[in-house]
């Protein structure tokens, strides 16, 4: 499928060369084997099973619910329902005070008998098995007092308000300048709105929780990207001290934001299993993610651009309109990539907000940059057609010196040197720039780029390190592996910390009993636990020398300390050198054991003092066939500066997972809302389509030589998103570029390019 | 899913016995599409006759030059058999651009015929459905129907059948051999087999209950170049949008005969009849094609969201001829 020339991945060299080697996947072999145990596959005796019955109807309340058929079926344990639940606190505001708050705050289950999305869950059965327990759902009588409600982002436009942050406590607009008047008075300029549908984010793993208690300890083994934040909401949803609270997730079959908070599998889990005093399992089902696990919302975009006949912008508006949920906000940072990334003296961001009767969108793969370089980098693209100016040129014209709206130095930024590599490396001289004009048999072939960036984020994270008599080293730390290969590159950088073979260090993840981290998301698990555990390291091997120094038994003793390293498995100070594990054995038989921890990037005077970025620029060529307007791709490139790359075979998988991303935003990522019934129509994944391997082409990953020493001590930044980030965009430019069709609504799907093309002569 | 009870059947008339004896029975082979309708309760049979291992999984010639398909040769056997890809090339493309490696090879040649649709309100017991719950309503009618039929519908049902192989097997004119509860057979043409749905969409087929299909008898293969085109929203496993079958003999610039079926736009295959009288001793020309799409299509009527399939049938079928007539 894929193809790379792996001679043209050289990551950044290091000394000892363990981090950025294209090492395989530590958990590999587990997982290809069946020993990875994911969260419904744990086995405990006398587990029951629970299923979710939903709503049928999007607003309104329950008048009647007719349990009784239900819990005279074979094998059936309970019946919950708003009526007998366990008592949890009310939901409480649509918006948390702080942040942290949305992550942590009560999310109670079976609580009311008002229903405020489709599917909402309305019932569980907990039987002895799975199937008595499906079966038993559907012998549940619910009678409904129906409301109206909104289901139609365009049709509601009037309802739009101005929410207080954006996700991730961004501003919700910025303001730079006279964008209007420098738009008036603009001689080149562009006014394009877009439109982004709902998407889901169909991890393969679904969301599944086995809960057990032990007197009032409470164990949940279940799918979580971000441990600590499930540990708090599941403790304030059962009123609990989260220290009786253990979260255990050590693998996970992918989240992409989808994972971040408890949903009602785990509450519900854990509520059933305290009142039957068994331990409960409990999965949404494939269809059931799409009402109860997030999405991505859908969105209006409105992007205005203002240049001068040189092609130098002079103001720069992005305007987005996002449907969100009447109980719960949710504001994708969608504009916000925008107030870094070019340069003008005139700005606007604004983000506004549709409150529609559905449950809240979440946190998925890119939030904002996904959506919002979805549009931007299209208008971008046709602004330069605007200007007859080539759509790398333009980029490059607009390069800023520091950061447009902050006004502060980025730390690293090597857009243009991702461009110009990119250029020349897919052969971009060869693109055509009047579009349509490219045929090869009944194929219309065209060529599109656009530009990527994505924040550097850093989370607080605690990782501990113990190493023992035989040198044999054990990091701990609650990090999750979603998939992206944590548990990889943190083995690599507690190996080249330390001078010892990948063989000596064995990493445990996903255990709150483990220090916390951030976990996995906003792409900044690498930097954040990877950070935390070089800093443990390091602090393990001040604590190893001070030993060495101090001890009677060490062949170190008195040894300058100042002058020392790890390396080869071995300590050396000075002129001296001794055997790591045989130091070890002399001076402290039981080993040592140490902490390492980062702040969160935020509090920090290295991200108040620059502007932390990862960069790239995407490549596509895409073939259209000209009868049935069908669009395959054919091939795709990613160049990539995200500082150093501490894994180049983890990071290359990162960055064609990213990719393979844009081709299902650009292409076929749509789920639909029904305006008439308020239900995603298309729930499962033969109606929501995303790519099959027939339709990702040969894709290359170039990374540039960067090690960003502002960003943290590793001296790479956040990478898991930025292939998603501009990836579509590059596809919309290059369906432009072969067919001369503009659309601005995606998925670009062959109808809405069918009408457009010419008949051509057989 | 609801409970049920389950037998093996041990020879075809044991089975169709079975099945006739009890109303809430059904056959059940490779399940690929039973058993998920069944996990969400849109099927609730109490009893299942398992007939995937009745021996009718052998492909064998017929006297005349064609083949008779066992009811239970699975699709990649189907589509890799010699004999299919030489004298039915468009039956192999039509197969392998169906489902997946994986549920080609677990789904029979009559399980295939009897995939029921796969539109969504169908998929959803929450919504009216005519087809799943008589009188109850059409949800597609006014709602996302992309892909909803355009010939053949009826204001109860606007469904479309998913089945590719069957696309291709009407333009081949093949037969299905059924065994009926006595122990009788007969064989059904494939163009009178499914039902349109008219004021019944819940009644799909002309089988009774109990009447189990045993084989599909394809004639000796046509004269001319056969090509089976599927347009799609991915490069695979996706439903048709549409598709087009189609066999064209040529003699010298004319064509003698045309045979054309489509996939993706009624609750069946779709012969196109008209377009096959247009094209038989018109010249190989792209006029001569056109006029076919348009013949072909001079009924369709959209519903909003699958307008767009009336050019698209349109424009596939005129290059399908095209392509078929290159080398015929």
């Amino acid at each position: 499928m894929t193809e790379t020339k792996t001679s043209e991945n050289r990551p950044s060299e290091t000394r000892s060369g363990v981090i950025g080697r294209p090492i395989d996947r530590i958990d590999g072999p587990l997982k290809v084997t069946g020993g990875a145990i994911y969260a419904y596959e744990n086995a405990l005796d006398g587990t029951a099973y629970g299923y979710i019955l939903g709503a049928a109807v999007a607003k309104g309340r329950i008048a009647e619910i007719d349990t009784a058929e239900a819990e005279r079926a074979p094998a059936v344990l309970l019946v919950m329902t708003h009526r007998n639940a366990p008592a949890q606190p009310d939901f409480g505001p649509a918006v948390t005070p702080t942040v942290p708050e949305v992550f942590i705050r009560a999310r109670p289950a079976l609580n009311s008998e008002r229903v405020r999305y489709y599917d909402e869950p309305v019932a569980l059965v907990v039987a002895e098995t799975f199937e008595a327990a499906r079966a038993a759902a559907g012998l549940i009588k619910v009678r409904y007092d129906e409301e109206p409600g909104l289901y139609d982002l365009p049709g509601h436009m009037a309802d739009a308000y101005v929410p207080k942050r954006t996700n991730a406590g961004f501003e919700t607009d910025s303001v730079i300048g006279d964008f209007e008047g420098a738009f008036a008075a603009a001689p080149v300029k562009i006014d394009a709105t877009y439109r982004t549908p709902f998407e889901h984010h169909n991890p393969m793993e679904p969301h599944a929780t086995l809960a057990a208690w032990s007197g009032d300890e409470l164990t949940i083994h279940t799918s979580a990207q971000t441990l600590a934040n499930f540990r708090a909401g599941v403790a304030s949803t059962l009123r609990i001290p989260p220290e009786r609270v253990r979260i255990v997730s050590p693998f996970i079959g992918g989240g992409f934001g989808s994972k971040l908070i408890a949903h009602a599998d785990t509450i519900l889990a854990a509520l059933a299993a305290q009142v039957l005093q068994r331990p409960v399992k409990i999965a949404l089902t494939r269809q059931q993610m799409f009402a109860n696990a997030g999405h991505r919302a859908e969105m209006i975009q409105q992007v205005r651009l203002g240049a001068d006949t040189d092609g130098r912008l002079t103001g720069i508006a992005h305007d987005v309109w996002s449907a969100t949920s009447s109980f719960e906000e949710y504001c994708e940072q969608t504009a916000v990539f925008a107030r870094s990334l070019y340069a003008a003296p005139n700005r606007v961001t604004r983000h506004r907000l549709v409150p529609l009767d559905i449950n809240r969108g979440e946190w998925m793969r890119s939030p904002g940059e996904a959506p919002g370089m979805l549009a931007f980098e299209c208008a971008m693209d046709e602004l330069a057609e605007r200007l007859g100016l080539d759509p790398i040129e333009l980029r490059i014209r607009n390069e800023p010196a520091q950061d447009p709206e902050r006004g502060v130095p980025f730390s690293t930024r090597n857009l243009v040197a991702c461009l110009e590599e990119g250029a020349r490396r897919f052969g971009w001289e060869r693109r055509n720039p009047t579009p349509g004009r490219v045929r090869e048999g009944r194929k219309l072939i065209g060529y599109g780029m656009a530009a990527a960036i994505r924040p550097n984020y850093i989370g607080a994270a605690t990782a501990r390190v113990a190493i023992d008599r035989d040198a044999r080293v054990t990091a701990r730390l609650d990090m999750t592996d979603i998939g992206t290969g944590s548990y990889t590159i943190l083995t690599q950088i507690a190996a080249e910390s330390l001078g010892l073979p990948i063989s000596s260090i064995k990493v445990e993840l996903g255990d709150s009993r483990f220090p916390r981290t951030a976990g996995s998301g906003g792409s900044w698990g690498a930097a954040s636990a990877g950070s935390a555990l070089h800093n443990a390291c390091n602090a393990l091997k001040e604590l190893i020398l001070e030993a060495a120094q101090a001890s009677e038994a060490s062949p170190l003793r008195g040894a300058n300390a100042t002058e020392a390293s790890f390396a080869d498995s071995e300590v050396k100070v000075g002129q001296r050198s001794a055997s790591l594990a045989d130091l070890i054995r002399r001076i402290a038989p039981a080993g040592f054991e140490a902490e390492g921890s980062v702040a969160a990037g935020a509090t920090t005077q290295s991200y108040k003092d620059y502007s932390q970025h990862s960069y790239g620029a995407h490549f596509a060529e895409v073939a259209v066939d000209c009868d049935t307007g069908e669009i395959r791709m054919r091939r795709m490139l990613a160049v990539i500066g995200a500082g150093r790359i501490l894994n180049a075979k983890t990071a290359r998988s990162q960055i064609i997972g990213g990719m393979t991303w844009g081709i299902g935003a650009a292409l076929m990522e749509q789920t639909v809302l029904d305006p008439r019934y308020g239900h995603f129509v298309n729930h499962d994944l033969a109606e929501y389509h995303v790519p099959i391997n027939g339709d990702v082409p040969e894709m290359d990953v170039v990374f540039l030589e960067e090690h960003d020493d502002k960003a943290n001590p590793l001296g790479a930044k956040g990478l898991g998103e930025l292939g998603v980030c501009g990836a579509g965009a590059a596809i919309a430019n290059a369906i432009y570029n072969a067919t001369g069709v503009r659309v601005r609504e995606f998925p670009i799907t062959l109808d809405k390019v069918l009408p457009a093309l010419p008949v051509i002569a057989i | 899913m609801q409970s049920f009870t389950y037998e093996r059947a041990a020879s075809a008339e044991q089975a169709a016995a079975a099945v006739a004896a009890r109303p809430d029975a059904k056959f059940i082979s490779g399940g690929t599409n039973l058993l998920d309708l069944m996990k969400l309760e849109i099927e609730r049979p109490a009893h299942l006759v398992d007939i995937s291992r009745l021996p009718l999984d052998r492909i064998e010639e017929t006297a005349d030059g064609g083949l008779r398909v066992g009811a239970q040769v699975r699709n990649s056997d189907l589509a890799a058999d010699p004999r299919v890809r030489s004298r039915y090339p468009m039956l192999t493309q039509a197969l392998l651009a169906g489902a997946s490696g994986q549920i080609r090879n677990k789904a029979s040649t009559s399980g295939n015929l009897l995939q029921r649709t796969r539109c969504p309100y169908f998929y959803d017991r929450n919504m009216p459905c005519n087809k799943r719950e008589p009188g109850s309503g059409c949800a597609a009618l006014q709602g996302f129907n992309r892909m909803h039929a355009v010939l053949g519908a009826s204001e109860a049902c606007i469904a479309v059948h998913p089945s590719d192989m069957a696309v291709a097997m009407s333009g081949l004119d093949a037969r299905i051999e059924t065994i009926l509860p006595g122990g009788d057979t007969r064989a059904i043409p494939i163009g009178d087999f499914h039902r349109l749905p008219d004021a019944m969409p819940h009644v799909e087929t002309v089988l009774g209950h109990g009447e189990m299909i045993a084989a599909v008898i394809l004639p000796p293969p046509p004269p001319g170049r056969q090509v089976y085109r599927k347009v799609r929203d991915r490069a695979s496993y996706a439903f048709a949008l549409v598709s087009v079958a189609a066999i064209v003999e040529k003699s010298g610039d004319r064509i003698r005969s045309a045979r054309i079926a489509m996939g993706g736009v009624a609750a069946k295959p779709w012969r196109a009849t008209e377009a096959e009288r247009t094209l038989a001793g018109a010249a190989a020309s792209d006029g001569a094609f056109t006029d076919a799409a348009e013949a072909a299509l001079a009924g369709a009527v959209g519903h909003g969201g699958n307008d767009f399939k009336i050019p698209l049938a349109k424009r596939t079928m005129r290059h399908t001829l095209a392509a078929a007539v290159e080398s015929a």
